[in-house]
Order: C-alpha cells, then structure tokens, then sequence
C-alpha cells in the first residue's frame, strides 16, 4: 500500500517535471527574447525600428527599420495564402468527398509526405526550377516576390489539405444527406452545406498556413533574393524577417545583434497573433 | 389513385438481403405508416423511394418501383426524383445557416433566383410546416439557435419548400418530446390533403392516429398491409398481431 502510492507521486513528479519542462522552454525564449530585444527597440526607437524603411547595419550611423523586411514577410505569406489556400481546399474536398478509395491510398500518403520533407529541400527545389520558371516567364532574375509564394505556397499544402480534409470529414453525415434529399447535386452538396459548415476547421487551416508561411527561413532564403529595401513589385527581391536574422546573426555585434533579436521579437509576436486566433477559431469551431 | 407502385421490391446491401420481394402499391394524399421492429426493412424500404440507398456503398436493388407510372430507377435524373420526393430524416439536420438560407437552399438548387420569389417561397414553407410564427422575428438567425421540435419543422419546411409531391418521413419525432411530436402529427394530417405521405415509426400509437394505411414489415418481408384500423384491430398475420399487442419488438 505504501510502496504503492510512493510509486504513485512518483510517477506524478515525473510526469510534472515533464510538462514544466516544456512549459519552462516557452517561458525562457519569451523571457531571453524580450530582455534582449526590447532594450535595442528602446535603444533605436520603437518607431524608427518598426517603421524605418532602411536597413543598413554597417552605415555610419547605422539605420536599423524592419518595415521592408516586415512588408517582406507580409507580402511573401500574402502571395503564398493566395496560391496555397485555394489549391490546399479543393485537394482536402477531393480527397474527403470525390476520390475513389484505391487512389486516396496513394494519395493521402504523398500528401503526409510532402509535410515531411526538410525545408532546405524544398528551397533546393525552389532554386533549380522556380526562380529559372520566373526568370524566364517575366524576366528580372528570378529571385523575387513571386518565386518565394510559388515556393511557400507548396509547402504549406500540406498543413492546409489536412486539416480542412479533417475538418470536411467531422461534418455529420445528415447535413450532406439533407441536401441531397433536396435535389441537391453532389457538387452543391458538397461546396454549399459541407464547406459552410466546415468554416471554422477551414480558417483554422489557413491561419496554420499563415504560420508555417511566415515562420519559414531556409526556403525562402533560398529562393527571394533576400534585398534588404523596401519592396518594390511581385518580381523583385524582398527579404523576409526570418531572413534578416539568419543572414546577419552571424555576423552581428552589438546593436546591430541587438536589432536582430528585437527582429525575433516582432516575429514572435506576430506568430503568438497567429496562434491566439487559431486558438480562438478552434473554440468557435466546437461550439 | 396509387402513387408509388412497388413490384417484387428485393435489395441487398453486399450479400444480406435487406427487402424482400416487396410488392405494394402506396395511395396519393393518404399517409402511410410502415411499422415493424428494428432491422426489418422499413426505413430501407423508404430510402428506396428517393433513392437516398444510391449513396450506399454495396447497395443493389431489384424489381421496380413507380412514380406516377414511371419507373424511378430507369430515370437518370436522380436529382429530379428528390425534388418529386421530398424527406425527412429521424434526427432534426439543418444546415448551419439561416432560418432564411435553410429554406431558401432547395429553391435556390432547382435555379430560383429571384429575392422575391424566394421570399414567398420561403414563409409559404414556414407557414405550412406551422414554424412560422416562432421564426417570422428571426429569420436571419442561424437555424441551429431553434429548439430540436422548432428544427424539426423547419425540415419539414425545408422539404415543403421544393414544392415535393410526395414527403417521405424517417421517424421524424423519435428524437422529440411529446409536445412537438404532437405539434408534428397534427402538422401530417394537415399536409395530406395536398402530399402523399409515406412515414416510418416505431410508435404504434402514433400509426393509429396519423395514418390511413399501415405496412407492416418483418425481416425485410412485407407481412400485412391494409387500412389502418384493419391492421391493428383484426391482423390477419399471427406474426403482426404479436408485434401490435407488444409481444416482441
């Protein structure tokens, strides 16, 4: 009996330490990124680094604005939610209601696939077929706007395809049934009754997207040309937040890794947005 | 005068066979009860009138079921025949839409356009399915705020709104207090002057109050079929009359 519940608190501290332990990590980046970043905001000037439109480290003095960089990963995820989304939810409605069985067993798989391949994969892809696709279709060296949502609408695919494939599949029965009764075709049922109802798991998926979109580095290096300058048209180069640290962190002292990090901030918090309204649609969704 | 004209009726759902050579013929403006215990056949039998079993994987059916004549599984147009044949189902199933947009869908399917006209449509429904009053305020409301009696007649309304000649009823109040199943049998007996009505139930009493003719079903045979007040005062099936009395079921 007392060996059995010493074994019992046991376990509980184990599995208590374990849940801390990841509750500490979220805690500890929060913690370094703030005390890290804010100070260089401070330092800069919270609006002249937010709103700055030039970014030259080197420069003396030194101008340290996000804008172009924040532009960047607005517009690059923009691109890539436009190209994605509507190609991500005619897969899921073709996967959950149109294809034959035999054919959803190879399909399904190749789509899980796609969420597993390593993002420098994909930036590999990018480069060798993308950027050359662009360049030769609207000249400009390829490296752009464009070739990045290209590149980043593919991979988030995968994200979009299976939550809006489960999302589809959680509608009950009786609503396409009900449709159907009414004369409706499978078509209609399906875009008209399934796709409504399945709104909230559907948005969820595309802020997921969003999320994937704008948190993705390597790729995208890869593929955007990554000019530190205001944006200036679908076919020239931008440069991405995630981008501007990775490229420079190396590098970096001083204010100029200050910044940087301050970079992070901005980034994280755009990613705990994105988060608490996944969160907030994922409740509506089970109401 | 006859609406649907059954012959040797058999379908089988891969190898079990769900109906048995069921032959009958189903009168207009009257409505019809099929009864029977669980797994007997009669809510197949129903989903055979509107081809709903078409959605059925391993589903096939034999013989010949015919609409005014013609027969329903020759014709192509299926979505043709559900509009004909309207139903509804045992659990109230609205859409997560509006009241307006609920009623409004089948309308808009068979190519109705005008706002005009769907507005007409859509509280002529609501009228004849007596959902009206409680829902005139509040028809930009999603359907899903209604009570589940409310949602039910709003899928009645629904169905009516195809203007269906025939409305096919899967125990529509199983899933209801009595209140609104009471609301829903006066609401049946109203509908019959102008629809044939063809109704499932597992209630007895609720077959000796709404209908005119009674089926009696039994592992997907068709025992005993006639006028209501003949199949339950004097069945000429032992089988029926045990079932009638409660003596299994």
């Amino acid at each position: 009996m007392r060996e059995q519940s010493l074994r019992e608190n046991l376990m509980k501290a184990v599995f208590l330490t374990s849940a801390l332990i990841s509750i500490l990590t979220v805690a500890l980046i929060c913690l370094f990124l703030f005390a890290n970043g804010i100070p260089a905001m401070g330092k800069i000037g919270f609006f002249r680094f937010l709103l700055g439109r030039e970014w030259s480290p080197s420069d003396l003095p030194p101008a340290f604005g996000i804008l172009p960089m924040m532009l960047g990963s607005l517009y690059v995820t923009a691109g890539s939610i436009l190209i994605g989304v509507p190609i991500g939810i005619f897969t899921a409605v073709f996967l959950a209601k149109v294809c034959p069985k035999p054919l959803y067993r190879v399909l399904k798989p190749a789509v899980d696939l796609l969420a597993g391949i390593p993002s420098v994969v994909y930036g590999f892809f990018g480069l060798v077929t993308i950027v050359p696709m662009v360049r030769r279709m609207f000249g400009g060296n390829g490296s752009s706007i464009l070739a990045a949502s290209l590149l980043l609408g593919l991979m988030i695919l995968p994200t979009i395809i299976g939550i809006t494939e489960s999302a589809i599949r959680a509608v009950p029965g009786e609503l396409y049934d009900g449709a159907v009764a009414l004369g409706a075709s499978h078509e209609r049922a399906v875009f008209r009754v399934l796709l409504p109802a399945a709104k909230s798991g559907i948005l969820a998926a595309v802020v997921l997207g969003i999320g994937r979109a704008i948190g993705e580095t390597m790729a995208v290096i890869m593929v955007a040309g990554n000019q530190a300058r205001m944006p200036e048209g679908i076919l020239k180069g931008v440069r991405t937040l995630t981008a501007n640290i990775v490229l420079e962190m190396g590098y970096a002292a001083e204010l100029h890794r200050e910044a940087l990090i301050a970079t992070g901030v901005v980034l994280f918090v755009f990613i705990l947005l994105i988060n608490l309204l996944f969160s907030a649609l994922r409740k509506e969704g089970r109401s | 005068m006859e609406k649907f004209r059954l012959s040797d009726v058999s379908l089988w759902y891969n190898d079990f066979k769900a109906l048995k050579d069921i032959t009958m013929d189903i009168a207009a403006n009257e409505v019809t009860a099929f009864i029977g215990p669980s797994g007997c056949g009669k809510s197949t039998l129903l989903k055979s009138l509107n081809r709903m079993n078409d959605l059925v994987e391993g589903c096939r059916i034999t013989g010949s079921i015919q609409l005014d004549g013609q027969d329903i599984y020759k014709d192509p147009n299926i979505n043709g025949l559900r509009k004909r044949v309207g139903m509804v189902f045992q659990k109230p199933n609205p859409f997560p839409m509006s009241i307006y947009d609920n009623i409004a869908f089948g309308p808009r399917t068979h190519g109705v356009k005008s706002r005009l006209m769907l507005d007409d449509l859509v509280e002529k429904a609501l009228r004849d399915a007596a959902v009206w009053e409680e829902t005139k305020d509040r028809l930009k409301k999603s359907a899903l705020s209604l009570s589940g009696g409310q949602q039910q007649r709003l899928c009645i309304a629904r169905a009516l709104a195809v203007e269906p000649q025939v409305l096919l009823m899967d125990e529509p109040t199983s899933a209801l207090d009595p209140i609104s199943t009471s609301k829903i049998e006066e609401l049946v007996t109203q509908l019959k002057e102008r629809y044939t009505i063809v109704i499932v139930t597992h209630n007895m009493q609720q077959a000796t109050r709404i209908s005119d003719k009674t089926a009696f079903f039994l592992l997907g045979e068709l025992v005993e079929y006639g006028k209501t007040e003949q199949v339950f005062s004097l069945p000429r099936d032992k089988r029926c009359e045990d079932y009638i009395t409660g003596r299994f079921g």
